[in-house]
């Protein structure tokens, strides 16, 4: 973050009048560099240290150097999670909300109108939701006699307890269930702007389809597509909630992403320093995509 | 009350959607069903919670109440279950929504009327920072609110939030403030007015439209905020309705489904109605624009 910063002595009228100008600006900028810039500095020094919760390790931590990342690499917990986080990202927001939402958003500029609206309210009603009321509905749908197994026993099939055999399979599900509206409304802003009269042009010369979806109408939203991978790539390596009330992570860590990881050694186990350890390699994994995300849009801009 | 160029430019394209030519049938048909599938699956899981709020021996299971019945309502509807959690929720969502806007708009004005090279570093640095994992730096905010004394305290949390969701906040207002000309202002200056007095006689009404959509964005997302109030707010008589459906049904859940559904859907309506109005108004094209825009 920039702040203006005055250089002592006389300032010129004109430059004064600038910085008076910006004066606007201040309070934003103090807000984000005490509870957001700093709390990430914070966090990368405190990864070095063993402070902890309470005890003696809290009032006077010690450095440990590079301890606490040498414990991630050689205990099981972290690999695992990290490993996990990567399904949860791919599947659920990647394919799962991306590819269906941008299926919604070509079917819906296709199909019947009413029936398009109706569909986006539900898709929409999932994402505006409060996140633990979302978490709680897709909990009881997994669980044991939940929704899913009675319609399975509809079909003739056997059931089984989704959230202790196939957890991971449960958090991405629900995700794509929850996040699929933001795909969906990003898209389907994006085939608003593009011309009705290139798509006819192409149907004039014979392009079917796919032909169509593949050649034209994909690269001219290609700018949507990355901000919309960007978006809920970030968004979806921070989710805590949803896996936090549907599983709590487990059973014996198998739905446990980074930031439950992160959670359950800071407060579960009171160790800060190697909780902040966890979370700052989770900061610079959202540094990456961030600075992905401005240069690609700063590459829109010009 | 003329709606901005770029919302009209979209909801123009939006109607424009080309007629199929004639013997398409099927691929219709196939449209049509492709989409009320995705509509089922979707709503499948909400129809539990509709369900189970109005069976009074709800379990997991989706099922017609045998017999309709609004105990469950009746259950949840004491001050120390529901109106003083729903009263703490209002307070940190419309507290983290009046903190933000302010601040974006005092930041955003002279980010939109008096570019400095300042401003292109300082847009994409806010663009930067919303792409910080919240969830990731409350571990850090923790500690930060143990060294300064702030846990437990609702004003320190509500700055924490406000300060979460700024970044988007500071990126649409601007976009939004940018979409007003300058020269409706530039009268105003002619009359005398200073800047601060020109944003908010004229710059600011014209922009109640997009400063409406920031706020119930904002507003939103605070109301429905789990984490943050959960790590951050420690007494029961502080913490939103969020935390407090948390604790309570993790402890008794297991017997009280039907309330906890029902406490759910309270608990959600406020949302559910604010986000009507928001598209309603303004139609998600205009909100996104605002959001997407470089």
């Amino acid at each position: 973050m920039h702040v203006p910063e005055a250089t002592p002595g006389r300032l010129s009228r004109a430059r004064r009048r600038h910085l008076f100008r910006l004066l606007p600006v201040l309070p934003s900028v103090l807000l984000l560099g005490l509870f957001l810039l700093a709390p990430v500095a914070w966090s990368f020094y405190a990864s070095f240290t063993d402070v902890a919760l309470s005890g003696k390790a809290a009032r006077e931590p010690s450095w440990l150097g590079l301890d606490n990342y040498a414990r991630m690499v050689s205990e099981p917990g972290f690999p695992l999670a990290l490993w996990l986080t990567v399904v949860f990202v791919g599947a659920s927001a990647i394919v799962g909300q991306n590819a269906l939402g941008l299926a919604l958003a070509l079917l819906m500029a296709r199909g019947n109108r009413a029936l398009a609206r109706t569909v986006g309210t539900a898709v929409v009603a999932a994402w505006v939701l409060p996140e633990i009321v979302a978490a709680f509905a897709a909990y009881a749908y997994f669980s044991r006699d939940g929704t899913l197994n009675q319609l399975l026993g509809v079909a003739g099939a056997q059931g089984t307890d989704w959230l202790y055999a196939f957890p991971m399979a449960a958090v991405v599900l629900a995700n794509t269930w929850r996040g699929t509206a933001f795909s969906m409304l990003v898209y389907r802003a994006a085939l608003a702007e593009v011309p009705g009269e290139i798509q006819e042009a192409a149907l004039m010369d014979g392009a079917g389809g796919w032909q169509r979806l593949r050649l034209i109408t994909l690269p001219m939203i290609r700018n949507s597509i990355a901000s919309n991978l960007m978006l809920i790539t970030l968004q979806t390596l921070a989710v805590f909630t949803l896996v936090w009330v549907m599983t709590a992570g487990g059973p014996a860590g198998a739905s446990t992403t980074l930031p439950v990881l992160a959670y359950q050694e800071a407060f579960k186990f009171g160790d800060i320093g190697y909780g902040t350890a966890i979370a700052s390699v989770l900061v610079l994994i959202g540094m990456v995509f961030g600075l992905a995300y401005v240069r690609l849009l700063r590459g829109a801009a010009r | 009350m003329s709606p901005s160029p770029r919302a009209r430019t979209t909801a123009r394209k939006g109607t424009t959607a080309a007629p199929l030519p004639g013997g398409r049938r099927t691929v219709r048909w196939a449209t049509n069903a492709a989409l009320a599938v995705v509509g089922v699956s979707f709503l499948l899981p909400l129809l539990w919670l509709v369900f189970a709020s109005l069976d009074a021996e709800a379990g997991h299971a989706t099922r017609v109440p045998r017999q309709l019945s609004l105990a469950n309502f009746a259950a949840v509807l004491t001050p120390e279950l529901l109106f003083v959690p729903l009263f703490n929720s209002f307070l940190l969502a419309a507290g983290t929504a009046a903190v933000t806007l302010l601040a974006a708009v005092l930041a955003a004005y002279p980010l939109s009327r008096h570019p400095s090279r300042f401003t292109r570093p300082f847009m994409y640095s806010v663009l930067f920072g919303t792409s910080l994992p919240v969830t990731a730096i409350m571990v850090p905010v923790y500690g930060l609110f143990v060294q300064l004394n702030f846990l437990d305290s609702v004003p320190a949390t509500i700055f924490f939030m406000a300060t979460t969701t700024l970044p988007m906040a500071i990126w649409m207002t601007r976009n939004f403030m940018d979409s007003v000309p300058r020269e409706v202002e530039e009268a105003a200056w002619m009359d005398g007015a200073s800047g601060m007095a020109a944003l908010r006689t004229v710059v600011l009404p014209l922009m109640r439209r997009g400063l409406g959509v920031v706020f119930i964005f904002v507003f939103i997302q605070a109301w429905g905020n789990f984490f943050v109030p959960f790590i951050l707010l420690l007494s029961p008589s502080k913490q939103p309705a969020a935390v407090s459906i948390f604790s309570f049904f993790g402890q008794h859940g297991a017997i009280a489904y039907g309330e906890l559904a029902a406490f759910s859907i309270l608990y959600s309506l406020p949302v559910l109605v604010l986000y009507t109005v928001m598209s309603r108004g303004s139609g998600h094209g205009f909100a996104m624009s605002g959001a997407m825009k470089g």
